[in-house]
This record gives structure tokens, C-alpha cells and sequence, in this order.
């Protein structure tokens, strides 16, 4: 028996890689450690005292865009700038993924259409979209085409009870008339909805009993929509509208999305979803022609293959990387400050930056909500592929 | 036994007429179906309302010559390319290079060099693609340096505030992926370590930059790069920029780089083991050269996005293409031209971002035949 | 299992496909080439032939998961035609097993037998998981019905396309070439599963090179090449005393070994 040799501490790879982390460790260490002191000192040098004491002086400044959120010039404070930012943000999120998503999905799937000239449009609009600069193609709508061609109020383009002019984009207002009879309008729709789940139950069931299929989905869509009106007429019409009116230079009441909220929307929009147009075509490319031919083998119909076969397959391609086009777009709608619409960058990071130089704590806390999304989007992402790996292997 | 017929092969005739040529062609792409027809017949419609008066405003009625707006006003039905064709040097190279005449040699000689280096890179036969990547990697940015920075040899220097127009935004990206590229490598390296503050460290660093948008980082650049430096150094605004987007794009290259590294598979790495070579051999001649080449559309990919982003340089107010085009549209001179302006700016951008991913494309096929086979 | 299964064809039934003067190209390509054929109800017949000769796209043709230019396809009496009807029509009674077998991996193994019955033959739920594992356990997988395709290995998961097939009750099963992307040893396991299916009288067509299964199964062995039927026998004539030189010349080939 040979006797044990001892290995020379630094061919162990052990030990390597514990000196080797430690080092990193140390050395990540202090460079933090002299960023933070350099920055101390500068902020002594400059007479700048960093601190989160501004969060409750008021802010002197008026917010045009604050749909959620009672602002008022004079009364409101800083930390109530960084709310509304918060929500401008969500708002324009929210608009321009459920349109980018829409649209996104129509493109894509048009892109593989049998008709060569529609899948070649839709193909010109994808490379378009995608490869302009989002930044250019926000300005560009609203300074080159909205601003100067679109009318003043007075000359609005009416559709409806909708308007559109320079201002922005004006629609009414649904406004509670009586509370008891709205109660009663939503007790109302509640049952319905409940009856209607309890019948899809039953439908289910007796499809999987007797192979009869019921039109579930159309059967549903008419009661809401006929039976929901017939209630709101029972119950009284508890709703009145609150349509836009011409005052002397705009339009009062209703709801408005001013201009840049709008251009930032409309550029948002058609920029994710060339994004997600593509991926939707893969999404779809990448489920084999073999699924396809052994649907229609066994007898599925066109309809049914597409429904039961491709479609399942397809979406578990195009989910994932389309919420991290969600992401994207939230993140990309901090291009705001260029048109002027309220939301977190261009109202925090932005004029409370200028007004109160307190750049650490507002860069700090702006990058701090984006990486909650992130991490929330991730969060997601990693949810979702986890439960796909369980059912797939 | 009986007599053996000998196999003779039918000859091959021609298939029926109606499944053949343009009409065929017509019938089966364009009106296959009932709703097929309809599309393309919407289809016209839309080009033929839309699609002449454009190119009627854009081309046929269009103002290419002139030096002043006089010559757009008396034809207010065409596009105003007087613009664009006066301000062009201001638009590609900058206010600097656009005052000073006797200096245009040098942005001029900077994009002849960087495309006579680059184009024949882009082909798969062309020799000596190594020296010509070192070129352009190593020699390439000491030369634009010499040559648009200037101050020896007897160039003036510009300064870097006065840089604009194309010039600058190629400046931005070119700087932003030639040093994001060896930062996402180690990055790239270090998320897949098995050591745990390593990688802790790394996909820390990742994630922090690929979460926030690119235009906080470029304020958070601006306001607060000064205050982490000691008193006396100083950088101007477009380094400070800089120094941002090669931060963003960093984290956007290593995760390429890693997508490309996950796909090698591990029996590569255990022969380079089982022949003795240690881990920084076995990356550098065996996995990395492997990964990176698997990568390299996805880093494409993130070239493309960082030459976009870079337009977000001129909401902190420095004059890229797309600040420098709109610049001038805004000027007394030219007030009123938007479209023109962003249209020009938006072509460039897109000249070069569709050749890229097209790029990307086909390398990206190539390789994926070249593993099937 | 020795009991001889080859019948006379006075035993046969009535046609239940019949293919005449069958063209196609393939743009300019012409892959078959008048193509005519007879299949008795109760026949077992197995296509061969080098790769390209059109035995594939012959069968595929048969389901209209290819389209004819000429000729007819009558399949039980329903001419394949554009009409989605008829196809869906055949489609339910012609069973296709296919090289790759195709399964469904965001299914089940169950998932994937009883899809078509519950989609298509409109069976109740029950009864067509009832059905589904009776098949599953003829081919010997019941075990396996809640695994996904990914969980198993290529033998099992061709076993599995066979019983999703069984599941509608074909009249008429189509084989295109099952067997090629097996490795050796599963391969006997999925041509166990089709021999039981010939023993119950399935009416089959076979693309594939596996020899011994066509002189122990077919009644009829059919050689093609340049998308002509050059040739086509009972088995034992076929291998024994072929007619032409060009099946000789095939047959020298792949039995060398």
C-alpha cells in the first residue's frame, strides 16, 4: 500500500477554487466599498445630502396625465410624482400589450397564409416595424404625422361619441347613476355568469358521455351579451355616459388619452408586434408537418387539427418569448420623455432629477421597479417552462 | 424457370397543363380559396389606394436639387429631398466635419476603410479572414482614433461633444459591441461556472443590466458616473455614454454567448480533459471557438438591438443620426420638414438593420444544415 | 404461430381499394406513372423498393395525404376526390402508421389513442378509454397509458401509433416503412404486433424492406421502381423466381446480407 500523498495546495482544485472565489469575492467587495466612498466624498465635496427628506416637500410643478390619482399643484408631494409615474407607466403597458398582442398574433398568423401576396405583405410589415428604431418611429408619429396633421379640437374627427384631434384621443365615460341599481345590474350578471359556467360543465359532460358537441362558446358570448342588456334595462339602466364635450379649446369630460400617450401607444404597439409576429410564426413553423398529417390521418378536420394539435404545441413556443416582448415593451415605454407622456422616467428620473439633483435615491428607486418587473416577468417565465417540462419531459 | 423480362423504364411525360405556369401559379397562391381570393383583391385595393400617391409624393413629385426651402415651397406636392441633399454632411458626419470642409477626408476615409474590411468578411471563401477580423477588431479603432479624434501627426482634434450625425451613432455602436464583446465572453464563462460566488456574480451583474431600461442607464450615465470617480477625472458626455452602453450590451453578449456554449455538447469538453488540457486551454481551443461560432447570429441579433438603442443617446442630448436629422428639420431654415427627416434617418437605420438580420438569417441557416448533415 | 396465415385468394373478399391509371408529379417530377392496383379486402400486401421509387407517395396517396394529378382512387367504394367529405370519409376508415410515428408529445399515450375516437367517431369518453387500452395492451403498453411519447423508447412509441390507429377501427391499415427508424432489437417487437394484426385479417399495405415479415405476412409482394409497379407476385414466386431483372437485381441486393 502506497502512502497517502498530500496534494500541494494549489494543484487542489478545492482549495483553487475557494482562493479563487474568496479573491473575486474581495475584489467585487472593494470596489464597491470605493465607489461608495468616492461617491461620499464627492457628495460632501458638492454639499449635496443624499436622503429620502424630499419625498414629503411638495412638488412644484403640475402633472397634465393623472387618470388614477388625485394631483394637485400645491398640495401634492414629490413621492406622490413617483406614484403617478408608476401608474402612467402601467397604463401605457397594459394598452400596448393587449394591442401589440392582437395585432401581433393577426400578422403572424397571416404570414403563413396560403396567399402569397398577404404573407408577403405581412413579411414587408414585420421588416419594417422591426427594424426602425422605436425611438424614431415614436417621434416620427407624433411630431411628423399626429401633431401637424391631425385637427384642432374644434375640428375633431368624431366617431361616434369618440374624438380625435391634436389633443389626443376622447372617449366617454360610463358613470354610475344609482349604486342599488348598479348592485343589482352586476348581482344580476353574476348569476348569469354562474349559469353559464354550470351549463359549459354540463355541455362538457354530456360531450364526453354521448360525443355530442354543443356550441358552447357562441351559446355563451349571446346570453352575456343579450341577456346582460335585458338585465341592465330590468335593473334600470344604472349607467349614464360621460361624453366628451367642445369647451373653448378642448374638449371636458369623458376620458382622455392625450396625444403622446397616444402616439407612444399607436408606435408601441406596431413595434412589439412585428416582435411578436415573428415569434408566432415560429411558434407555429416549428410544430412538424408530421403533427399535422397524422391529425388529418385519423380523420380530424382542418378545424379540429388546428385546434387540438397545432395550436397547443404552437403556443408553447410562442408564449415564452412573447412575455419577454411584454417586458420588453414596458421597458421600451420609458421612451416617453421624448414625446412628453407622464409615466415613471420622464416625470421621476427626469424633472424630480432636475428639480431636487437627488440622483442616487431617483435612479435608485426608478431602476429598482423595473427590476421588480423583470424579476416578476422571470418569475413568470420560469413558472410557465416548468410546468410545460412536467407534462412534457 | 421461365423466360426473364427485362425492366424497361417507362419515359417520364409531362404533367397536366392546368397544374403548371403562371396560371397555375396564380390560381394556387393568389385565389386558392374563397377567402384567399378576397385577401387579394383587398390586397389591391390597399396598394392601389395607397401605395401611388406615395410614391408620387416620395419619388415622382419629389425636390432633389436646391439650396434653399424656396424650391419646396413652390412645389409643396412632393417630398422636400432639397433637405436632405443639403444637409448631409451635417447629418452623417456631425456639426464638426459639416463646418470644416478640409476636413471631411477623415469621416469619409474612416467608412471606406471600416466597409473594405468588413464586406469580404461577410463572405464564407474569402483568405485570410483572420487578419482581416484582427484588422477590424485591433487596428480598425486605433486608426478611427487617429484619424476622427485626431491631435497628432498634425490632425486637428475634435471634440468628441461636437461628433454627430451617423458618425456618431456608428462611433457608439462600434465601441459598444468591440468591448461589450470580450466583458459577455467572461460574463458569459462565469454564469456557467461551477464555482457559486462566481456565478452569483456574474448573473447578478447580467440581470441587473438586462433589467433596466437602457435609457435610465444612459441618465443614470449622466448624472451619476461623476460622482463615482474621484474629483479631477473627468469624462466628456459622449464617453460617459459610452461607458454605459458597453455596461447594457455586455449583458446582452454574454447571454448570446451562453446560449452558444449550452449547445456544445459535453463529450467535446471531456476529450479536451481526457487529452490533459486544463480549463482555460480546454475553453479557449475547444469550447469557445465551437460556442462562438453557434453564436454568432444571436450576437448579431444584439448588435442589431444596440444599433437602434443607440438612437436613446439623443434624448440626453447628444446629436446621432436620429437627434442630428431632426436637429436640422427644426432649424429656421428647414422648419417643417419632420417627415423628410426622420424618413432619411429611418432609412439608415433600417439599410443597415435589415442587412444585419438578413445576415443573421442565413448564417443561422447555414449552420443548422451543417449540423443536420 | 406456425399456423399458416397465407389464403388463397379465392378466401379474399371483394376490392375494397382500387387505383387506376394513377399519375403524379411532383412539379416536373413524375413520381408515379399509371399506377394501377387491386386490393382484396383481407389482402396483405408489402411494397418494395429503392428509395425514390414512389412506394411512399403511393400510399400517402391512398389517405390523400398526397394529391393525384390522373387516375382514380376508390377506396370501399368512396372516390378520393377534393372533396373534404370523402377524404374525412376514408381518412376514418384507412389507419396510417408512419416512419417517424408521429406521436403527439404534449399527449399522453392514452391522450393520443383516444383523441380520434372522442373528435372524430364522437364515442363517449369512457368507452373510447375503454377501447384505447384493449389496444394498448395488444401491443403490450397498457402500463405505459399515462406516460407522455417522450418517456418512451422508439419501439414502444411505434407500438403506440399502431394502437392509436386500431382505435378507429380501420378497415384498412397503411404501414410506411414502421420499422426504419428502429434500432434492430425493437423492431422485432413492432413486427410481432403486426404479424398479430395480419393473423386477424387486417387488410394491410406495408412499405417497408423487411423481408422475412413479407414472406411469413403478404399475400402479395409488389416491387416499384421510377414510380412504376415493375413487379408483383405471391411471396414465394416473388423471391424465389422473379420475373423481371430489375427486381432480381433489387432482391441480389438487399438479401446478400
Amino acid at each position: 500500500m502506497t502512502e497517502r500523498t498530500r496534494i500541494p495546495l494549489h494543484r487542489d482544485p478545492r482549495v483553487r477554487a475557494i482562493l479563487v472565489q474568496v479573491l473575486a469575492a474581495v475584489v467585487v467587495g472593494y470596489g464597491f466599498y470605493s465607489l461608495f466612498q468616492t461617491t461620499v466624498d464627492n457628495l460632501v465635496a458638492r454639499g449635496i445630502q443624499t436622503g429620502t427628506n424630499f419625498f414629503d416637500e411638495v412638488a412644484p410643478f403640475q402633472i397634465g396625465f393623472t387618470p388614477f390619482f388625485d394631483y394637485k399643484l400645491g398640495e401634492s408631494k414629490y413621492i406622490d410624482v413617483f406614484f403617478v409615474g408608476i401608474q402612467n407607466t402601467i397604463l401605457v403597458a397594459v394598452l400596448g400589450i393587449i394591442a401589440a398582442t392582437l395585432l401581433g398574433f393577426f400578422i403572424g398568423v397571416i404570414r403563413l397564409s396560403p396567399n402569397w401576396l398577404v404573407s408577403r405583405g405581412a413579411l414587408v410589415y414585420i421588416e419594417i416595424f422591426r427594424n426602425v428604431p422605436l425611438l424614431l418611429q415614436i417621434m416620427f408619429w407624433n411630431f411628423a404625422i399626429f401633431l401637424p396633421t391631425l385637427p384642432a379640437p374644434k375640428n375633431s374627427i368624431a366617431m361616434g361619441a369618440f374624438y380625435l384631434n391634436a389633443r389626443g384621443f376622447h372617449t366617454p365615460l360610463p358613470v354610475i347613476e344609482n349604486t342599488t341599481d348598479f348592485a343589482i345590474w352586476i348581482a344580476l350578471l353574476t348569476f348569469l355568469v354562474i349559469g353559464l359556467v354550470m351549463f359549459a360543465r354540463r355541455a362538457k359532460a354530456l360531450f364526453e358521455e354521448t360525443g355530442r358537441r354543443l356550441p358552447v362558446p357562441w351559446i355563451s358570448a349571446a346570453a352575456l351579451i343579450i341577456g346582460g342588456y335585458i338585465f341592465y334595462l330590468v335593473s334600470g339602466s344604472p349607467l349614464s355616459f360621460d361624453e366628451p364635450v367642445l369647451g373653448r379649446f378642448n374638449f371636458k369630460g369623458g376620458g382622455q388619452l392625450p396625444l403622446p400617450l397616444f402616439s407612444l401607444w399607436f408606435a408601441l404597439t406596431l413595434y412589439t408586434s412585428a416582435f411578436i409576429a415573428e415569434n408566432v410564426r415560429a411558434g407555429i413553423q416549428s410544430v412538424s408537418h408530421g403533427q399535422t398529417e397524422a391529425a388529418l390521418a385519423l380523420g380530424l378536420s382542418r378545424k379540429d387539427t388546428v385546434n387540438l394539435v397545432t395550436i397547443p404545441q404552437a403556443l408553447r413556443v410562442i408564449i415564452p418569448p412573447t412575455i419577454s416582448q411584454y417586458l420588453n415593451l414596458t421597458k421600451n415605454s420609458s421612451l416617453a420623455v421624448a414625446v412628453g407622456y407622464e409615466e415613471l422616467v420622464a416625470v421621476w428620473a427626469g424633472i424630480t432629477l432636475n428639480q431636487t439633483g437627488q440622483a442616487l435615491v431617483i435612479i435608485g428607486m426608478t431602476v429598482a421597479v423595473y427590476e421588480c418587473l423583470s424579476l416578476l416577468t422571470s418569475f413568470v417565465l420560469n413558472w410557465y417552462n416548468k410546468r410545460i417540462q412536467l407534462t412534457e419531459r | 424457370m421461365s423466360e426473364v423480362k427485362i425492366f424497361v423504364p417507362a419515359p417520364d411525360r409531362s404533367p397536366p397543363s392546368n397544374t403548371l405556369g403562371p396560371v397555375a401559379w396564380l390560381r394556387e397562391n393568389l385565389f386558392g380559396s374563397i377567402s384567399s381570393s378576397i385577401a387579394t383583391l383587398l390586397f389591391f385595393y390597399l396598394c392601389f389606394s395607397y401605395l401611388p400617391p406615395f410614391v408620387d409624393w416620395a419619388f415622382i413629385k419629389a425636390n432633389w436639387t436646391g439650396t434653399d426651402r424656396s424650391v419646396c415651397e413652390a412645389n409643396a406636392a412632393g417630398a422636400c429631398w432639397t433637405f436632405i441633399n443639403v444637409r448631409l454632411e451635417q447629418i452623417l458626419f456631425g456639426l464638426y466635419f459639416a463646418s470644416k470642409p478640409e476636413e471631411l477626408w477623415r469621416p469619409t476615409l474612416i467608412f471606406v476603410l471600416f466597409f473594405a474590411l468588413l464586406l469580404p468578411l461577410l463572405f464564407e471563401r474569402t483568405p485570410g479572414k483572420k487578419w482581416l477580423s484582427i484588422a477590424l477588431l485591433g487596428v480598425f479603432p486605433v486608426v478611427f482614433y487617429f484619424v476622427v479624434y485626431g491631435g497628432s501627426f498634425g490632425i486637428p482634434q475634435s471634440n468628441t461633444t461636437q461628433w454627430g450625425g451617423f458618425l456618431l451613432t456608428f462611433a457608439l455602436a462600434f465601441v459598444g459591441i468591440l468591448l461589450a464583446l470580450p466583458i459577455g465572453i467572461l460574463l458569459a464563462l462565469g454564469r456557467r461556472s461551477e464555482m457559486p460566488v462566481i456565478r452569483s456574480i456574474c448573473v447578478i451583474y447580467i440581470e441587473f443590466w438586462r433589467g433596466t431600461p437602457l435609457i435610465t442607464i444612459l441618465f443614470m450615465a449622466s448624472v451619476m458616473l461623476p460622482l463615482f470617480f474621484p474629483a479631477g477625472v473627468e469624462f466628456d458626455k459622449v464617453v460617459r455614454a459610452m461607458i454605459g452602453i458597453t455596461m447594457f450590451q455586455s449583458a446582452y453578449t454574454a447571454e448570446a454567448v451562453r446560449g452558444g456554449l449550452a449547445a456544445i455538447p459535453k463529450g467535446q469538453a471531456e476529450a479536451a480533459m481526457a487529452l490533459g488540457l486544463g480549463y482555460w486551454r480546454r475553453t479557449v481551443l475547444i469550447t469557445l471557438p465551437q460556442a462562438l461560432k453557434i453564436s454568432i447570429p444571436s450576437i448579431v441579433n444584439t448588435f442589431i438591438a444596440l444599433f437602434k438603442d443607440t438612437s436613446l443617446v439623443s434624448i440626453i442630448g447628444l446629436l446621432d443620426l436620429l437627434n442630428m436629422a431632426q436637429t436640422a428639420a427644426r432649424s429656421v431654415e428647414w422648419k417643417g420638414y419632420d417627415i423628410e427627416g426622420y424618413l432619411f434617418a429611418g432609412f439608415i437605420y433600417w439599410a443597415f438593420c435589415y442587412g444585419m438580420s438578413r445576415y443573421s438569417q442565413n448564417l443561422e441557416h447555414k449552420l443548422d444544415t451543417n449540423r443536420r448533415n | 404461430m406456425t399456423t399458416d396465415i397465407h389464403m388463397a385468394s379465392a378466401e379474399l373478399g371483394d376490392t375494397i381499394i382500387k387505383i387506376d391509371e394513377l399519375n403524379k408529379w411532383y412539379g416536373q417530377f413524375h413520381v408515379l406513372k399509371d399506377i394501377n392496383l387491386d386490393v382484396k379486402r383481407g389482402e396483405r400486401i408489402v411494397i418494395c423498393g429503392p428509395s425514390g421509387s414512389g412506394k411512399s407517395t403511393l400510399i400517402r396517396c391512398i389517405n390523400r395525404l398526397e394529391t393525384h394529378q390522373e387516375g382514380s382512387i376508390v377506396v370501399d367504394g368512396i372516390e378520393l376526390t377534393e372533396d373534404t367529405k370523402h377524404i374525412n370519409e376514408i381518412r376514418r376508415e384507412v389507419g396510417m402508421v408512419f416512419q417517424h410515428f408521429n406521436l403527439f408529445p404534449h399527449l399522453t399515450v392514452l391522450e393520443n389513442c383516444t383523441l380520434a375516437p372522442i373528435w372524430v367517431r364522437k364515442a363517449p369518453k369512457r368507452e373510447a378509454e375503454e377501447t384505447a387500452m384493449r389496444y394498448l395492451e395488444r401491443v403490450k403498453i397498457p402500463e405505459q397509458a399515462n406516460k407522455y411519447p417522450g418517456q418512451l423508447s422508439g419501439g414502444q412509441q411505434q407500438r403506440v401509433a399502431i394502437a392509436r390507429s386500431l382505435c378507429m377501427n380501420p378497415r384498412v391499415m397503411l404501414f410506411d416503412e414502421p420499422t426504419s427508424a428502429l434500432d434492430p432489437e425493437m423492431i422485432a417487437e413492432v413486427l410481432d404486433v403486426m404479424v398479430g394484426l395480419a393473423e386477424d385479417g387486417m387488410t394491410m399495405l406495408c412499405v417497408t424492406h423487411e423481408m422475412g415479415f413479407a414472406r411469413k405476412v403478404a399475400n402479395r409482394v409488389i416491387f416499384m421502381d421510377g414510380g412504376q409497379i415493375v413487379e408483383q407476385n405471391e411471396p414465394e414466386e416473388f423471391f424465389n423466381n422473379p420475373q423481371n431483372d430489375r427486381t432480381e437485381l433489387f432482391l441480389s441486393q438487399i438479401l446478400q446480407h
